[in-house]
């Protein structure tokens, strides 16, 4: 499977990355070098075969529901590029 | 004083526990070092008024009767590792200005034990990369150069830093993360010993994500014995990580020597590849020997699966990285780029902070994760998983107690040299390590031998899940019959 230059633009777009014109065919032939790469994955059969989703048998721990954090805004905001009167701010999302 | 910086950890903490010397006096014999190799480019944040500030506070716990396990021992630490107060990066522009409000568990365990914080070590962006050249601040220049040649080489990576300042005596050992081979790779090209433990053995709380199911903490160091230190303070229990195991952690120091007399060590065929140069198989048949001498016996394995490891690797890797990346909107942290609208405004951020390898990772993983392609990439992938898993484990199963490869294909490159190259070309760097990885097995990278042109070569010892003793056991044997392999020509000195 190959991509063309629509569907590296439509990527871009969806991980929220920029991406100017003159950038898409470099790209799509570093993005194409990869795809072939792992093609050979396709050579395998995997039917019957479970996914592998955790590499230690172990369950998920649970612990009780309740509030075991918070209450420092002011740590929690401290990176923020721009925030303002105790929130995080965002260009305007609603006309 | 000069050769303070030299000593290994495990002998600075005997001349600390004697009194020969003190942290701070240590400490300051590592900072004056640093300051003599800003060059070699391997610290992004240097941190000594700190790092006085907890040496003073180790010579009076010293003086007291109340030192830890590494007390007054002067580290680095990978700048994938969250420090309270103190910048960290992972060495992108997206995370230029970000200060932690909270210390990684990893580290709060080194200094829980005494650990003296010198600065942030370099890595690639992200720790994507194999040669530390996608780092925001730069290359990392190797205190290794080939005989005769004064071209800078590259140290490995993503821990180039963690390897560089390990190898030129600019910290007593130092943090690293290993993905795909981010420990052990930079570990063979620098000469030094890393461990990259079972995933789970290191809590991953507070170290910046790259592919969850993979990333696992470990040391560098210049000997086993110090890497055995360093890891037992590393590892251990943390509620904050769903994926930490909790079980008691081993006193590594007392494998380092053990005999190992009767351990089987399996030599899988697969890692023979195509093309390998005379000098990494010669190593690797070196390395068996030693093992054998020691009273182990050598058995020919087969790992089927071995060549799919790289392949899945570079789906599953991508996909983790595009989700764990998605939260560098330019809202919560970092760079903010305005736009005209939201997604313009994430669309630009996100442009402007990531870098090219980051960014080409990021969108793979997009890619095979998206609607119509995830069944035939990333469902596929897990399933290609499950099958190198398997081949360890009927290794294991059949009384096979470790696995001898060569850490890499090839002893460090020239900086820039690979730069130009498809991506492959680079990734093709961990086709050894990526497996152990895959598996969620320990694996530890120890210096062998030297190359034809003078450079560190490493072979790898993969583990069964927490049987790192065995591979400390094993890796002081060949520690043992190959020696030390310390920078002689400080250069960079000048």
């Amino acid at each position: 499977m190959s991509v063309d230059q629509a569907t590296v633009r439509r990527v871009a777009h969806l991980a929220r990355i920029a991406v100017r014109d003159e950038e898409l065919g470099h790209l799509q032939n570093e993005l194409n070098a990869i795809l072939e790469f792992v093609e050979q994955l396709a050579d395998l059969d995997v039917s019957g075969v479970e996914p592998l989703t955790g590499v230690v048998p172990m369950e998920l721990p649970m612990r009780d529901d309740v509030v075991t954090d918070g209450h420092y805004p002011e740590k929690v905001l401290a990176n923020a590029p721009d925030a303002e009167g105790g929130f995080f701010t965002v260009p305007k999302v609603v006309e | 004083m000069t050769n303070l910086t030299q000593l290994t950890l495990t002998e600075a903490r005997e001349g600390l526990a004697e009194g020969e010397f003190t942290s701070v006096e240590l400490t300051e014999a590592y900072l004056k070092a640093m300051a003599d190799a800003r060059h070699l480019n391997a610290y992004v944040l240097e941190t000594p008024e700190l790092a006085l500030k907890m040496a003073k506070e180790s010579d009076a716990r010293i003086a007291s009767g109340d030192a830890g396990r590494l007390e007054g021992i002067p580290l680095g630490i990978k700048d994938m590792f969250c420090t309270q107060g103190v910048r960290t990066t992972a060495c992108s522009k997206i995370l230029e200005n970000f200060v932690p409000q909270y210390e990684s568990a990893v580290t709060a365990n080194l200094w829980r034990d005494g650990a003296v914080l010198l600065g942030k070590l370099n890595n690639d962006e992200f720790a994507m990369g194999s040669s530390n050249e996608t780092s925001a601040f730069g290359a990392v220049v190797s205190p290794w150069r080939r005989d005769g040649d004064q071209a800078p080489l590259v140290p490995g990576g993503s821990s180039g830093g963690s390897a560089a300042a390990v190898a030129a005596y600019l910290c007593a050992g130092a943090t690293g993360t290993d993905t795909g081979g981010s420990i052990r790779q930079p570990a063979a090209f620098t000469g030094t010993v890393g461990i990259k433990p079972t995933y789970g053995r290191c809590s991953r709380w507070g170290i910046v994500a790259f592919a969850s199911s993979l990333d696992q903490a470990g040391p560098f160091a210049r000997s086993v014995n110090d890497a055995a230190l360093l890891l037992r303070s590393m590892a251990g229990y943390d509620a904050k990580d769903s994926t930490c195991v909790d079980r008691p952690v081993p006193d590594y120091q007392q494998a380092v020597g053990a005999s190992i007399k009767g351990k089987k060590i399996g030599i899988p065929r697969e890692y023979r590849m195509d093309g390998m140069s005379d000098e990494i198989d010669a190593l690797w048949k070196e390395g068996a020997k030693w093992l054998e001498e020691a009273g182990a016996e050598i058995v020919d394995i087969s790992l089927p699966h071995t060549k799919y490891a790289l392949p899945a690797y570079y789906i599953v890797a991508p996909a983790e990285a595009s989700s764990n990346l998605a939260r560098y909107d330019g809202v919560r942290y970092g760079v903010r780029v305005p736009g005209k609208d939201v997604v313009e405004m994430y669309e630009n951020t996100r442009a402007a902070g990531f870098g090219p390898e980051v960014r080409r990772r990021i969108m793979i993983g997009t890619y095979v994760l998206s609607a119509g392609y995830y069944d035939a990439y990333y469902l596929r992938a897990q399933k290609v998983r499950t099958l190198i898993k398997r081949d360890f484990d009927q290794a294991f199963a059949a009384g096979v107690d470790a696995v001898l490869t060569p850490a890499t294909p090839s002893p460090a490159f020239g900086i820039g040299e690979k730069v130009k190259a498809d991506p492959v070309e680079m990734y093709l760097n961990d086709v050894f390590t990526v497996t152990v990885n895959m598996a969620g097995l320990p694996g530890i990278s120890v210096p062998a031998g030297l190359s034809a042109d003078g450079l560190p070569l490493g072979l790898q010892l993969i583990g069964r899940p927490f049987e790192e003793t065995t591979l400390f056991s094993l890796a002081e044997v060949i520690e043992e019959a190959a020696g030390r392999f310390p920078v002689e020509d400080l250069w960079w000195r000048g």
